[in-house]
């Protein structure tokens, strides 16, 4: 299937890695296609936000299960990364000591003890993969032990998340409070400030972004995909036939959360600032509309989803101060109702009606059209 | 005669040229930074609409003059949409791609910290003019908000005047009202009220040392019957009052609390930080009646200067045509004004310097001669970024307006008062 697929993510692969950051550097602002500093740093944002997206899409168009809680994981992963760099400012902060700012504040004089091994970026980095991972593996557990399926899953992981933001905005768990971790100065050595440093990350962002949907694509073919997919669409079928669901689904959900948690860490030395609004339910919901938008079960569609919603946002929060709201949710109506599988969905009509069109006769064609989560593989029943 | 006809229209021509030149002035942009959706925009799309009045006015008056030349300013107004991440996307657009001037917005302590590194990374210039914590001072921000010894510590001042001798403290669990009260906790005892009698409780750290003063429930919090008992067993003495730094709508259910209790204002007043006329006029005023507040501006005052500007202001407001700007049942408060006089000092500034340079502004209005008498009396800005003003204390009446009951003259802003105040705690033997 889908050698178009491919062939446009390795043609995306290559504009990310390769012609945009060229863009940004050889050329002047003058020039036409020139890429300024702050469209990259904006992009590098938005790469953050399609590989949140992919995790959502990796549970509910593969999976089949709904999560409303999946900013949590990135969040995580943005407060790890975040009390790294918060360690990187050393006694550059406010007060010039060499805690951070908000816990001078607080009264502290030396660190917390829990602070301390995060001056180390791969200790930073093991919690940025342990943290979310234990705690989807012992939700996940709990919930899919207790075959909690539907919306009774979608609405405990939402209340997962609101109770963490709620957790996290209290200044005694010592991560910030309401304010969280910004005004970053350092990652690795590399002063955050230079555009230098920005580009690095947005190409970091962008090979992540290659690499989580290779690995998801190589995960759906799978027998694990297979098994991924019959789940969905009918679970007790799967049950019957003597998988045990729960562990497919427990092992898909800490997949996702660790993706999630991926795109939370290279998101905060991006953006600046992570705080404990970054896990506010809305944000969870946010990203199932972009996966909505672009289009569910498939892979490109919550990457053109994320990249397209955020940044006709960009642009009409700009444009539109005042009107920019009705925009989107006009949108998103209009996409529910004309396009339920999503702009990808729209590629696939498309493709179908020219072919049909020109080569009545061709009935190769109709493979490529697959691209929809019900027929997308053709599921071989377990024996 | 041909000739002489082609001459005078050449000349007409030529004169149309230049009356053309001269009309069509030169334009600043200039960026408005505040929510105009999600939760914050109930508050900060008034300052969006006072910013728009006050460019409208410069604009009629002929503009911005620097360097012998007059600029009208347009304004580039964005949504931060009360989502902090997309205030620093938005701050970052205005000054690397619009390159504005200057920048007006900000209300939460939080969106201005995410700001923040972007203004001193891309050498921009902020007006801030919510009242907030202090215990920060970038160089590239202007703090045109109450700090907190122009509102809390004055407050205290009048309260012990009036003979209170016990003291609570209250507040939403974040940054503001945990400065401030802590900030409160240390003036109570410089003053000489003893630790029994500030309520609310402490928490200390390992070493014993107090690290945090008063009480605290979450943003929306709603169920203050607790709280209010204990307050009232704490009153019950006569000599109390409550220093309030709850925000939002948590005060609704907090003020119904105290009235039910039978709390009067008489026995035991609250003051409220972060209640002005523009909150009051979606809260139940008559449980607030009697209560105290404490600003550097009310619309109550009564000055020529301020009649004047209201008169300005709601003309304004029937005639403006701008898209999102409600026309009617509006108030004007502190934060407000405050922005009003961002905009001013920052033209002066401008136009002494003759030039939008930011490091040559900055330097002007770090001079400490820029000086502008607005609606709530006269503001100058120092070199510590921040402003003097008059602070007054008003008490709550039914129709959500203040009457005014004490003017502090001339309050010099001061962010950081926390170090000062625990040199002097030890010199007194704390």
């Amino acid at each position: 299937m889908k050698s178009w697929e491919l062939r446009t993510a390795a043609v995306t692969a290559f504009v990310l890695l390769v012609v945009i950051p060229c863009l940004n550097v050889f050329t002047e602002p003058g020039f036409a296609f020139h890429v300024s500093d702050f469209t990259i740093n904006l992009y590098g944002k938005y790469l953050c936000y399609a590989i949140l997206a992919i995790s959502v899409d990796f549970l509910w168009g593969y999976t089949g299960l709904l999560s409303l809680g999946q900013a949590l994981f990135f969040s995580l992963g943005g407060y790890m990364m975040g009390m790294y760099l918060m360690r990187m400012i050393g006694d550059l902060g406010q007060y010039h000591k060499p805690i951070p700012d908000f816990l001078v504040f607080l009264g502290w004089s030396e660190l917390p003890a829990f602070w301390r091994p995060f001056s180390s970026f791969p200790f930073a980095m093991s919690m940025a993969c342990l943290i979310p991972g234990l705690l989807a593996l012992v939700f996940g557990y709990l919930a899919f032990r207790s075959r909690i399926r539907g919306v009774y899953f979608s609405i405990l992981t939402q209340a997962l998340t609101y109770g963490a933001c709620l957790l996290f905005f209290r200044n005694s768990l010592l991560l910030g409070g309401n304010n969280g971790f910004t005004d970053f100065k350092f990652v690795l050595g590399h002063d955050l400030r230079s555009p230098a440093t920005q580009r690095g990350l947005f190409m970091a962002t962008a090979l992540a972004l290659v690499l989580v949907y290779t690995g998801c694509r190589w995960l759906s073919r799978t027998k694990f995909g297979l098994v991924q997919r019959a789940i969905r669409d009918s679970e007790n079928r799967v049950l019957f036939s003597g998988y045990a669901a729960a562990n497919y689904k427990l092992f898909a959900f800490v997949v996702s959360a660790l993706i999630a948690s991926l795109g939370g860490v290279l998101y905060a030395p991006q953006v600046g600032i992570i705080n404990p609004s970054e896990m506010a339910p809305e944000k969870s919901l946010e990203a199932v509309v972009w996966v909505a938008v672009g289009g569910r079960g498939t892979l490109i569609g919550p990457v053109i989803g994320a990249i397209g919603v955020n940044a006709l946002k960009s642009w009409a929060t700009r444009a539109y101060p005042d009107m920019w709201l009705l925009i989107l949710g006009t949108l998103f109506v209009l996409v529910t109702i004309f396009l339920p599988k999503g702009i990808v969905g729209l590629a696939a009509h498309l493709r179908t009606f020219l072919r049909r069109r020109f080569k009545p006769r061709d009935g190769e064609g109709d493979c490529d059209t697959l691209a929809t989560p019900a027929q997308e593989e053709p599921l071989v029943n377990p024996k | 005669m041909k000739s002489s006809i082609m001459k005078i229209m050449c000349g007409f021509a030529a004169a149309c040229l230049l009356l053309g030149q001269t009309v069509q002035a030169a334009t600043v942009k200039v960026g408005v930074l505040h929510s105009l959706s999600g939760t914050m925009a109930i508050s900060e799309t008034s300052l969006r609409d006072v910013l728009l009045f006050a460019f409208d006015e410069i604009n009629a008056a002929g503009g911005i003059k620097a360097g012998g030349q007059s600029y009208m300013i347009e304004p580039v107004v964005v949504d931060g949409a009360s989502n902090w991440p997309l205030f620093a996307e938005k701050a970052k657009q205005l000054l690397e791609q619009d390159k504005v001037a200057v920048v007006f917005g900000c209300w939460t302590s939080v969106s201005r910290k995410s700001v923040l590194p972007v203004f001193e990374k891309d050498n921009g210039l902020l007006f801030y003019p919510v009242q907030y914590e202090g215990e920060e001072l970038s160089r590239n921000i202007f703090y045109t908000a109450e700090a907190v010894n122009q509102q809390a510590t004055p407050a205290v001042d009048y309260l012990l005047a009036q003979g209170k001798k016990k003291f609570y403290l209250i507040g939403t669990d974040y940054v503001y009202p945990q400065t401030t009260n802590l900030i409160l906790y240390k003036y109570l005892l410089l003053h000489g009220i003893p630790l029994e009698n500030i309520g609310g409780g402490l928490r200390k750290d390992s070493d014993g040392k107090v690290i945090s003063a008063g009480k605290y429930t979450p943003f929306s919090h709603t169920d203050y019957q607790q709280i209010v008992a204990e307050i009232k067993q704490f009153a019950a003495s006569g000599d109390a009052c409550v220093l309030n730094t709850i925000n939002g709508d948590s005060n609704v259910p907090f003020f119904k609390e105290i009235a039910a209790a039978g709390l009067s204002s008489a026995d035991c007043p609250v003051v409220s930080f972060s209640l002005a006329e523009d909150e009051l006029r979606s809260l139940p005023t008559k449980d607030l009646v009697g209560e105290l507040g404490c600003w550097t501006y009310f619309m109550s005052i009564k000055s020529p200067n301020n009649k004047s500007f209201l008169g300005r202001w709601n003309s304004w407001l029937k005639k403006q045509q701008y898209p999102g700007v409600v026309k009617q049942k509006r108030a004007m408060d502190s934060p407000m004004v405050l922005s009003y006089n961002g905009v001013n000092l920052w033209k002066s500034a401008v136009e002494k310097a003759g030039t939008f340079d930011v490091d040559k502004v900055r330097t002007v209005l770090e001079s400490g001669k820029i000086t502008f008498d607005g609606p709530g009396g006269e503001t100058t800005m120092q070199k510590n970024h921040h402003t003097t003003k008059n602070v007054y204390i008003g008490e709550t009446r039914a129709n959500g307006q203040f009457k005014i009951l004490k003017e502090f003259p001339n309050v010099v802003g001061e962010p950081f008062i926390l170090d000062d105040l625990d040199k002097k705690l030890t010199a007194k033997g704390h």
